[in-house]
């Protein structure tokens, strides 16, 4: 791989130095949550010994820098969406982005029997929010690849559906989804569109006007950057007509027993004193991805993942799950006679990091007959020596089990 | 095989690999469970993989406990295997009385098992602990 320093890449983040029961870490548990390299460590580290004060309203000199960072923050991760600053609202991650939009934008907008459609490898996470709305949740289906049926898809657009959610690459099976086409059929029709990006960002470029989506959702510990902390990017139409979802300090413009007024946007949704160190460790995520060069990123993991596929593929009784032609670093597999916790567990005795479960996909598992999946998903530190001693023990679970 | 047995055995057996196999074995010879008591009712929750216990009374003064079970996932049942090693045939005031979770600190399976697992191995635990205090309630 030409001019991808993985050596470099790897000296970055001070975990992957770490053994477990003795032997190197593999971590190939990207999808779930990727490691952190030392400049959001330091960066978050660094808010903390020298900056620290709670932000906004304040006139002394911490408050200040801690404002400035913060807000500074705000401004670096729009830049990353191409978005304004106003369309950045701070959240608690995706799922709580998700939230934010079902209660606040959909809700006041439901009659009973309203549809949100969405796709059959939808997260729990954006099912059930549109549920807890009281909206129907209605699935277009997903081929034995484990891409979306697009046809079908379009014939579930219906005089009930309300808004269109999509996840933007599937965190069970890598799927990268058609999210162009998918705004631009439901823009034709008038209908807002979610596109939930938890698996994306780190991997592709995401131009949230050039997309035209009305809402676009991500957490930062997915993208190199810390946990509890993530964004929904909005359009600010939407921002401004939408009504505060939680009150307290922040949300704000004045208070009185007779009633309140709310701040202008993004603040409006940011009630109580938000995450300053999340907001920075995240802007320094991006900036270490745009360091580290996203597009060099995403051929180095296509590239490992060509390397990963006919490997594992080969592995006597194992059984990909998604094998999409536009597919992100995953590789979900189930094997003959061991259960994947099983395998999970005998990995996990030879050094490799990785997932298994129903990958909070419920509705997945049952669409491919499985009640789990073992998976593997990549990242930027990732090499050929990680996908080797992934192959060399799952050969051990055909050892103990086959 | 009783418990001291069983921890013979385990210390015999050097490295994880094989106390891996030795259990996978003990799952696979695990007697089956009949297909109709797989029901929601047996199920035991806090597992990461599906488990289902069931019991019934051996006659006999006092009258001793018997159990079956089954998992989806072969350490899973290498691990039911264990428990029922230890508590089959026993009465329910002698499994009620007894810290049957000590085996897993005794076979030293906390180097080899991780956490959401060792959560499931504790509310298999709970689950046998619990009939056997129905069944003495119950007599």
């Amino acid at each position: 791989m030409s001019g991808y320093d993985l050596a470099r890449v790897r000296a970055e983040f001070p975990i992957l130095r770490e053994t477990v029961r003795g032997k190197r870490l593999a971590y190939l548990d990207n999808a779930a949550t990727t490691q952190k390299p030392e400049s959001v460590l330091r960066a978050m580290d660094g808010y903390y010994r020298s900056s620290n004060a709670n932000v906004h309203r304040a006139v002394h000199e911490l408050a200040e820098r801690a404002t400035g960072l913060y807000e500074g923050a705000r401004d670096r991760i729009a830049r990353w969406f191409k978005a304004s600053r106003e369309e950045i609202v701070f959240t608690r991650g995706t799922t709580e982005a998700i939230n934010l939009v079902a209660r606040s934008f959909l809700a006041p907008r439901l009659q009973p029997g309203d549809e949100v459609l969405l796709t059959g490898m939808e997260h729990h996470s954006n099912i059930v929010p549109w549920q807890l709305a009281g909206a129907k949740t209605v699935a277009a289906p997903v081929n034995d690849a484990g891409e979306l049926v697009f046809e079908e898809w379009l014939k579930r657009i219906g005089p009930r559906t309300r808004l269109i959610s999509v996840v933007h690459v599937s965190n069970s099976l890598g799927t990268v989804n058609p999210v162009e086409d998918i705004v631009r059929e439901a823009r034709a029709r008038g209908i807002p569109v979610l596109v939930d990006g938890a698996q994306a960002i780190a991997h592709l470029p995401v131009d949230f006007p050039a997309l035209g989506a009305d809402f676009y959702v991500c957490s930062a510990h997915k993208a190199y950057g810390p946990t509890g902390f993530g964004c929904l990017v909005a359009k600010r139409e939407h921002l401004e007509a939408m009504p505060p979802w939680h009150g307290g300090g922040d949300m704000i413009r004045t208070v009185a027993f007779e009633g309140s007024t709310w701040n202008e946007v993004p603040y409006k949704f940011e009630a109580g004193t938000p995450d300053m160190a999340g907001a920075i460790g995240f802007a320094a995520a991006l900036d270490w991805i745009e360091s580290a060069g996203l597009q060099a990123i995403a051929a180095h993991e296509h590239a490992l993942l060509e390397y990963a596929t006919p490997r594992v593929a080969a592995v006597p009784g194992l059984r990909l799950v998604g094998t999409a032609r536009n597919k992100g670093g995953i590789l979900s597999f189930v094997m003959q006679g061991a259960h994947p916790h099983d395998i999970g567990s005998i990995l996990d005795q030879e050094g490799v990091a990785i997932r298994t479960g129903h990958h909070c996909t419920m509705p997945l598992m049952e669409r491919f007959a499985v009640p789990a999946t073992a998976r593997a998903s990549l990242a930027a530190y990732n090499g050929e020596d990680d996908v080797d001693q992934l192959v060399a023990a799952l050969h051990k679970v055909v050892r103990l089990f086959g | 095989m009783e418990l001291d047995e069983l921890i013979e055995t385990f210390e015999f057996l050097g490295d994880w690999e094989e106390r891996y196999r030795f259990l996978i074995d003990l799952g696979r010879k695990l007697p089956p469970m009949p297909a109709e008591e797989h029901t929601e009712a047996n199920k035991v929750r806090g597992c990461m993989s599906q488990v289902w216990f069931a019991h019934s009374l051996r006659p006999g003064t006092p009258p001793t406990l018997e159990f079956r079970g089954d998992s989806d996932a072969h350490i899973v049942k290498g691990l039911i295997a264990l428990l029922f090693a230890v508590v089959s045939g026993k009465t329910p005031r002698e499994i009620a009385d007894s810290d049957i979770g000590e085996i897993f600190t005794r076979l030293g399976l906390e180097n080899h098992i991780t956490m959401n697992r060792r959560n499931g191995f504790y509310s298999m635990v709970e689950r046998i602990q619990n009939i056997a205090r129905q069944e003495l309630a119950r007599a």
